[in-house]
């Protein structure tokens, strides 16, 4: 592909982040970047960054989308601090990301958009292109527009139509940089366009007009190489995380041989869960868009009682929201499985950025003593594990769970290496069987505690459940002292026991040493880059990082006892630290938290980590 | 006591779905003889529907008529307040081979969930609503419901109510509802009809039955229900039949222009052919909304089925497009979706 012989540096990693209006495309762009960053073999994360506005104004700082890759010859845990190179297609972009990009980074920009209007639209009061603002970077200032409008002039295109493709033009001397064979992404053009040749043609031209620039002008002093990523043999595909959940729920239903009854209300950053799952009738994935959060739930509960594996996905006010009618699942101890996408709270707060903030409302917040098992998935790839892991927990010991992702890992995507079903652990419900003359709706499982699921419909064992509190075996409606007490306890235990049906708290790095760096849930990747990265220099830090937030592993005690000290980190103001500090008071735990609406930086965690050790 | 488990199959009868448990509603309440009336309908719906006793789930919501599922040997469930008809929704679309009663309040459905009443008319799945109107609160002790008359005086509008209240006929046809009726706790024989009508009609099936509550609402229904004056304040609606109504069937309804007006045949030249006739089968839903919309003591107020329209239920379509994603789906097991679009090998 590479015709000429320019100097091609070889790099481990890099971070490319692509910034435009919210018209301009960059999602696109940065997912065909994506496809091809998989064809080459290297491991990568991805987030896309975008306002919560569908079109906010046009040119502004608000209206700027974002979409972040992190690529690598080893793996990539991360979706990068600080981006290598930036793609700003206008004045906007360019102001909005300046303070994401390293201060050697190359600026690829579209020159033409840098016009009076939208210099002042974004706020700039002199034009950085011609201050001194860029002078540490190296600045590819193309005319876009102009070029993008003369690559496809042979085409019958009006204007409005060839310049959509403009982000192709850009898209092509990203892919020159990077040495990436662009007729790849051709077929997507194909496809996607079928039914529009003419589309199909125009970004084919400008993808190549774009690559076919970079190479002529000699734009660049160097390009870029990234080795193959050394990755375990077998399939790969790229997933986020809204995705792998949905999927992981269908191999449940697969395997477990329900079929899924699905009551959600559509909710950012949530919904794209909702909607795969509507797309799959073909596997009696039974969807139904409620009327609102508490409709979405109930629904679900009586999917539940119909034998279904139930599924509601909402995220933090529509987990507020929920609430009651989690209490009613808990009574009931029917199986059901709460997705919470965590955004940034309190209220509406930041639909589109991500925080761990629910963590205590999915663990108490409800009336009554009400445990329910909660799960944290700890990337996008392992969302499909934890969804997958929830509906088994949830089926197996008749009760909710609640599954913790958040807006990071839903909308951000990693490489995945495909299962296959059959090698997924086995899923055995505990189906009452037809006519059994022994059966109790409250009777149970001595070693789960657990009661069976008699499946309205079932011959011979009609019952009533409810909200009232049940007479231990026979499910009656008590207002025995006594017996308030038992079922309190006896709900609680259950949910304590599924301890033994968890793995163990896993220690990255030494298992014993000076610091423990703890986390839970979507900061897995940052975390574990930066205590790595810390390893490598010699320190003695380790990660325990947990999926299993309640009931918690049962070694949380030994793995902690070999430390000297730990720090708890969260994207909150503390929520976990003051559960271990309740539940496992014997430890002293340091904390850092950042509750900004952003992940955690890895360089910002080895500067804390780094004064942490030296303490 | 055990909930009661049988063991083979017998021929329905009352006795199938009566429970162990001990009925709590206070002696007098209205409720009793709604539960008579419907443990007598499960066997005849059964019979001609096909539905075995296994088959019928009784859910409702939080209020006094909630307590109904305790009270039927079926599956059941007491849910929480205002949602009983999603719980429905929920048991009817995973599968619909159930036959599904819901069983709420003035309050439940019109107050805290009045957003699922409206909904679950709009989307008719084949679920039967039996809504209890006692136009009071009663478990929380005799505050106003939306259904309480403007200038009531209540524990909580003790100037009187200052809210007009909702019908709850127009709330169910302004929603696009396919089917409503109405009935009377007194009236056992009706009841018994208009709850078979509302079982065999396949699709969401409201009945208002206007209940009395003997401590904190009695007799808010006796100018409908009294032995005096109910011949003049009841039009019992019958599909092809004129609207006839009074002691000797001597007063009718007729449309003055736009408008439902109370005749009596003989005066005025009226005659029976004259008098409006039933139609609960008609899409258009203009008299059906009048006749639910009549109240006492201007109008006689409408029981019977007022509105009874055919229509595909939710849960039939949805059904139908498992069905049919089946044979054009290209994925027939997750395996095949987990590979598709874009994948790589590592070797």
């Amino acid at each position: 592909m590479t015709t000429k012989k320019d100097k091609v540096v070889e790099l481990k990693s890099a971070v490319v982040r692509f910034a435009g209006d919210s018209g301009d495309g960059m999602q696109l762009t940065g997912s065909l970047f994506s496809d091809s960053t998989a064809f080459a073999g290297n491991d990568f994360a991805t987030f896309p960054d975008f306002p919560s506005e569908i079109r906010a104004p046009q040119g502004t700082i608000s209206g700027v989308s974002g979409f972040q890759i992190h690529f690598g010859q080893k793996s990539v845990h991360t979706t990068g601090d600080l981006a290598d190179v930036l793609v700003a297609m206008n004045p906007a972009s360019l102001k909005a990301n300046l303070k994401w990009i390293k201060d050697d980074a190359i600026i690829i920009i579209d020159s033409d958009s840098f016009t009076d209007k939208n210099l002042e639209k974004a706020g700039w009061t002199s034009n950085p292109l011609e201050d001194d603002t860029l002078i540490d970077h190296q600045v590819i200032k193309a005319p876009l527009t102009e070029m993008t409008r003369e690559s496809v002039k042979d085409l019958d295109l009006d204007n409005k139509s060839a310049l959509k493709s403009k982000n192709m033009f850009a898209l092509g001397v990203i892919f020159y940089l990077f040495n990436r064979d662009y007729t790849k992404t051709f077929s997507y053009f194909e496809s996607k366009f079928k039914k529009n040749p003419l589309v199909v043609e125009a970004n084919k031209k400008v993808l190549a007009a774009g690559y076919n620039y970079a190479e002529t002008m000699e734009a660049f002093t160097n390009t870029f190489r990234i080795e193959k990523a050394n990755l375990k043999k077998g399939r790969y595909r790229n997933v986020t995380g809204n995705l792998a959940t949905a999927w992981g729920f269908l191999a449940a239903a697969e395997r477990s041989g329900r079929n899924i009854y699905l009551g959600s209300y559509p909710i950012t950053p949530a919904t794209d869960i909702l909607q795969e799952l509507s797309k799959h009738k073909q596997f009696t994935c039974i969807t139904q868009q409620a009327e609102d959060e508490i409709a979405g739930i109930v629904s679900t509960i009586g999917g539940s009682f119909a034998g279904a594996l139930a599924i509601t996905t909402t995220s933090g006010p529509g987990l507020s929201l929920k609430s009651e009618a989690i209490g009613l699942a808990v009574i009931t101890e029917l199986p059901m499985v709460i997705v919470d996408v965590q955004r940034g709270g309190p209220s509406t707060g930041l639909p589109t950025k991500s925080e761990q903030s629910d963590l205590m409302q999915a663990l108490y917040g409800r009336n009554g003593e009400a445990p329910v098992i909660v799960i944290a998935a700890s990337s996008a790839s392992d969302a499909f594990y934890s969804a997958y892991e929830s509906a088994k927990l949830a089926m197996e010991h008749m009760t909710p769970v609640i599954l913790l992702t958040d807006g990071s890992i839903g909308n951000g995507s990693e490489v995945f290496r495909i299962p296959k079903v059959a090698d997924l652990p086995a899923i055995h419900p505990p189906i009452a069987k037809a006519n059994d003359p022994d059966y109790k709706p409250y009777k149970r499982n001595p070693e789960k505690l657990n009661r069976l699921w008699a499946v309205a419909g079932t011959p011979g064992l009609r019952h009533r459940l409810g909200g009232l509190e049940k007479e231990d075996i026979t499910g009656n409606v008590s207002h025995d002292p006594i017996n308030h007490q038992k079922m309190t306890d006896l709900r609680q235990e259950k949910v304590m026991r599924v301890a033994n049906y968890i793995p163990e708290l896993k220690v990255e790095g030494d298992s014993e040493g000076d610091v423990l760096v703890v986390g839970w849930g979507g900061t897995y990747g940052v975390l574990l880059t930066a205590v790595e990265e810390l390893r490598e220099e010699g320190k003695s830090i380790s990660l325990a990082h947990f999926k299993h937030i309640m009931p918690l592993p049962k070694n949380v005690e030994d793995v902690f006892s070999k430390f000297k000290k730990i720090i708890v980190c969260e994207i909150n103001m503390g929520q976990f630290v003051n559960y271990l500090r309740m539940t496992h008071p014997d430890f002293k735990y340091e904390q850092y938290n950042k509750v900004q609406g952003l992940p955690f930086m890895v360089s910002e965690l080895k500067t804390k980590f780094d004064a942490f050790l030296n303490e | 006591m055990d909930q009661k488990i049988e063991l083979q199959e017998i021929e329905l009868t009352k006795l199938d779905f009566e429970s162990d448990q001990m009925v709590k509603w206070c002696p007098g309440c209205g409720d009793h003889a709604i539960l008579k009336s419907v443990e007598n309908v499960f066997p005849l719906v059964g019979e001609k529907l096909g539905y075995k006793k296994e088959d019928f789930v009784v859910v409702s919501g939080i209020g006094c008529s909630s307590r109904f599922p305790y009270y039927m040997n079926t599956y059941g469930i007491h849910g929480i307040h205002g949602r009983a008809a999603a719980l429905a929704m929920g048991i009817k679309l995973t599968n619909p081979k159930l036959c599904v009663w819901m069983i709420s309040g003035d309050g439940d459905s019109m107050a805290i969930g009045g957003n699922h009443f409206i909904h679950i008319a709009r989307r008719n799945p084949d679920i039967n609503y039996l809504m209890f109107n006692n136009q009071i609160y009663g478990l929380t002790k005799g505050q106003y419901s939306p259904t309480t008359p403007k200038g009531q005086k209540t524990k909580t509008s003790p100037q009187g109510s200052f809210e007009p209240p909702f019908n709850a006929g127009n709330l169910v046809i302004g929603a696009g509802g396919k089917f409503f009726a109405r009935a009377i706790d007194t009236d056992i024989k009706l009841m018994q009809q208009v709850f078979l009508e509302a079982g065999l009609h396949h699709g969401t099936s409201i009945v208002e039955i206007l209940q009395n509550c003997v401590i904190f609402n009695n007799k808010a229904h006796e100018l409908i229900s009294g032995k005096e004056t109910k011949y003049d304040y009841q039009l019992i609606l019958e599909a092809g039949k004129p609207m006839l109504f009074g002691k000797n069937k001597e007063k009718g309804l007729i449309l003055d222009g736009t408008q439902l007006k109370v005749v009596t045949l003989g005066e005025n030249g009226i005659t029976l052919d004259d008098i409006l006739v039933h139609d609960p089968t008609t899409e258009d839903a203009g008299i059906h909304t009048m006749l639910a919309s009549m109240k006492a003591p201007e109008f006689p107020v409408a029981l019977g089925v007022i509105r009874s329209v055919v229509s595909e239920t939710l849960e039939d379509a949805v059904w139908n497009s498992v069905e049919h994603e089946k044979e054009v789906s290209p994925y027939k097991t997750v395996d095949e979706l987990l590979n598709s679009g874009n994948t790589w090998e590592i070797e």
